[in-house]
């Protein structure tokens, strides 16, 4: 077996492309995970990020483009070969195994005489495999019941006996696909302060696809958003709030601000020149996009503020979620303290930011 | 506890029409009115234990077992196809496989045979195996269509994820999953092939003799007894497949479901 002790994998995927016939389910992605990192390939179903798994699990042979392990190819190696381990959706334990048995599969059949041990080192000894498999138990806090049969775990007991499965082949590469969707919350918290810690523990180059934008930043190191078989960005979870890389990463985020308007000679107009913040964006017709949190009500009008009338403030827990009219029409939304004092048609002065103001080209399709 | 009367009362129903049988295979003489037979025999007994009889059942064993065997090997991956790929005229397939069926196994087998005497595969028991697929392939590729359809692949991917090769995959995966509806095509074809008469006639042209062929000629030449003590074990391999399907009803409900999902 691969010791424990060796560095992290660089994984590489250059120019990765799926297509089913006439349909293009993946473009060209070109994506870099360093070694140790944390990558969660974020995006909504249907986006190809299970399709982008598949090709670095070899279960799908890409169209095009490449996967370098340590810049070596790993596309002549079928999916048995590779020195990746893939958990999935769903636990997918072997019904007709025990707990045990279903840990000591890949170990077994790595031992096996077909000659399917590959890349992924020497034969464990029938010992060895027993030991490794319920320290492996152990770590995952399932140890004693490696005897039981599979119907007679919960939900994340089965799936922490699935992470157990893959990692107890210390692959170089862990994939994850979505892996805690099908828990409760409760139970997923837990789940993603595991898988962390095993990251951590056992030095490995993590790749997780989840459409959840939430586990997606707080667990991984670096959130890669995939939209439409695309790479909308990749980038450290922060920058996806302080500094979306795009347009559509801004809007898949969610909960923000957009406003039309002009840039010019390194500022943003709004139509009727209201609102005026600096930007190093191109001329044109663009949308700035704000966070409702990154804006400050003012008393008395700042520079890069705006007057407009509130039309509804809505309690929402640890703030209150205001949205006032501006002059032109267009609308802000803005998360202001508990006890502010403010009611509908109340007049209030905006300052946006210009650190947190982030200027992007209108799009073509959306010229109004 | 109901669940269990109802078995008891189907297991009782399917065993009853043996009980004259019984009788027969025991009575020397059996006259109207009489309840019971007037005279008892050990002849039926004798019979079956007798060398001709010994050896029809090792031989309609062995062909049975290869056919249900080789039913299930042609099932899976005719199955397979037919669960899990949607291609240009499956339903085409699909209907071709279920013919022999449809079509009278005697029209088919008077054409057959023509080629089995070429091929030299008349009169032989490997003939007889080969004639017995055409009526058995049909419910096993159909049967295990339908559990290859009820699959999830996702296990065979996580198989391979673990570093097991295809074969390994098959066998170490695959086929535990679709275990209780192989046990099922495999129980149905068995007993097809057990109680095939007229196809094991016209190849292995009496020089392969099962059992039902000694039992037909028991019925044609009127000998009740002979007739009643080789039924008894013709349908005995039925019988004792009712009775652990039966008991295995009682504990799990596989074997229903399987059956269930053809």
């Amino acid at each position: 077996m691969a010791d424990p002790t060796t560095q992290a994998s660089r994984l590489e995927l250059r120019g990765l492309a799926a297509r089913f016939g006439d349909v293009s389910a993946i473009e060209s992605l070109d994506l870099t995970l360093e070694p140790g990192s944390f990558t969660a390939l974020l995006g909504p179903s249907g986006c190809g990020k299970s399709t982008t798994l598949s090709m670095v699990a070899g279960l799908l042979a890409p169209s095009d483009g490449d996967v370098l392990l340590d810049g070596a190819s790993l596309l002549g190696q079928p999916a048995e070969r590779r020195p990746v381990s893939l958990v999935f959706q769903k636990p997918l334990l072997f019904p007709h195994l025990t707990i045990e048995q279903n840990v000591a599969y890949g170990l077994r059949a790595r031992r096996a005489p077909d000659g399917s041990r590959g890349a992924r080192g020497s034969r464990p000894g029938k010992a060895a495999v027993a030991r490794q498999v319920a320290e492996m138990l152990e770590r995952v806090r399932l140890g004693g019941l490696g005897s039981r049969r599979v119907g007679e775990l919960s939900g994340g007991q089965e799936q922490r006996v699935s992470l157990a499965r893959a990692l107890v082949l210390r692959p170089r590469v862990l994939l994850l696909d979505e892996p805690f969707s099908q828990l409760d919350a409760d139970l997923r918290g837990e789940m993603r302060r595991l898988v962390r810690e095993l990251h951590d523990e056992f030095d490995l180059t993590t790749l997780f696809v989840t459409h959840d934008q939430e586990e997606a930043v707080e667990l991984a190191d670096r959130v890669a958003l995939m939209l439409d078989g695309r790479l909308e960005g990749v980038a450290a979870p922060e920058a996806f709030y302080l500094d979306p890389p795009s347009l559509a990463a801004a809007r898949f985020f969610g909960v923000t601000n957009e406003l039309r308007g002009t840039v010019s000679a390194g500022s943003f107009r709004t139509a009727d020149g209201a609102l005026t913040v600096p930007t190093t964006a191109r001329d044109g017709e663009s949308i700035l996009v704000v966070r409702p949190e990154a804006l400050v009500l003012s008393a008395t009008s700042e520079p890069h503020a705006v007057g407009g009338r509130v039309t509804t403030t809505r309690f929402a827990g640890s703030d209150v979620l205001v949205e006032a009219a501006l002059t032109d029409g267009q609308s802000l939304r803005v998360r202001v303290p508990l006890g502010t004092r403010l009611a509908v048609g109340d007049s209030v002065c905006l300052e946006l930011p210009p650190k947190r103001c982030t200027v992007f080209p209108q799009p073509a399709e959306e010229a109004s | 506890m109901r669940g269990r009367v109802l078995v008891g009362a189907v297991v009782a129903a399917l065993l009853l029409p043996l009980v004259p049988l019984l009788g027969w295979a025991v009575a020397g003489s059996w006259r109207y009115p009489d309840v019971v037979p007037g005279r008892l025999t050990r002849r039926g007994l004798d019979l079956v234990l007798d060398g001709e009889v010994v050896a029809a059942t090792l031989t309609s064993l062995t062909i049975a077992v290869s056919v249900a065997v080789l039913a299930c090997a042609i099932g899976l991956s005719a199955g397979r196809a037919i669960g899990l790929h949607r291609f240009r005229g499956r339903r085409l397939v699909q209907f071709l496989l279920l013919a022999p069926v449809i079509v009278p196994g005697l029209a088919v087998t008077l054409g057959i045979q023509v080629f089995f005497v070429r091929y030299g595969l008349s009169d032989t028991a490997v003939g007889v195996v080969l004639v017995q697929l055409m009526p058995t392939v049909p419910y096993a590729a159909t049967l295990l269509g339908a559990a290859y359809a009820n699959l999830d692949l996702d296990y065979e991917r996580q198989a391979r994820s673990l570093g097991a090769g295809p074969t390994r995959t098959f066998l170490t995966v695959t086929l535990p999953l679709l275990r209780p509806a192989l046990v099922t095509t495999a129980l149905l074809t068995f007993l097809i092939s057990w109680s095939e008469y007229i196809l094991t006639l016209l190849i292995g042209g009496g020089q392969v003799t099962t059992l039902p062929l000694l039992l037909f000629s028991a019925i044609g030449s009127s000998d009740r007894t002979a007739a009643a003590a080789l039924g008894l074990l013709v349908v005995a391999p039925p019988v004792l497949i009712v009775l652990a399907v039966a008991g295995r009803l009682r504990g799990r409900e596989q074997a229903w479901t399987g059956l269930a999902r053809g």
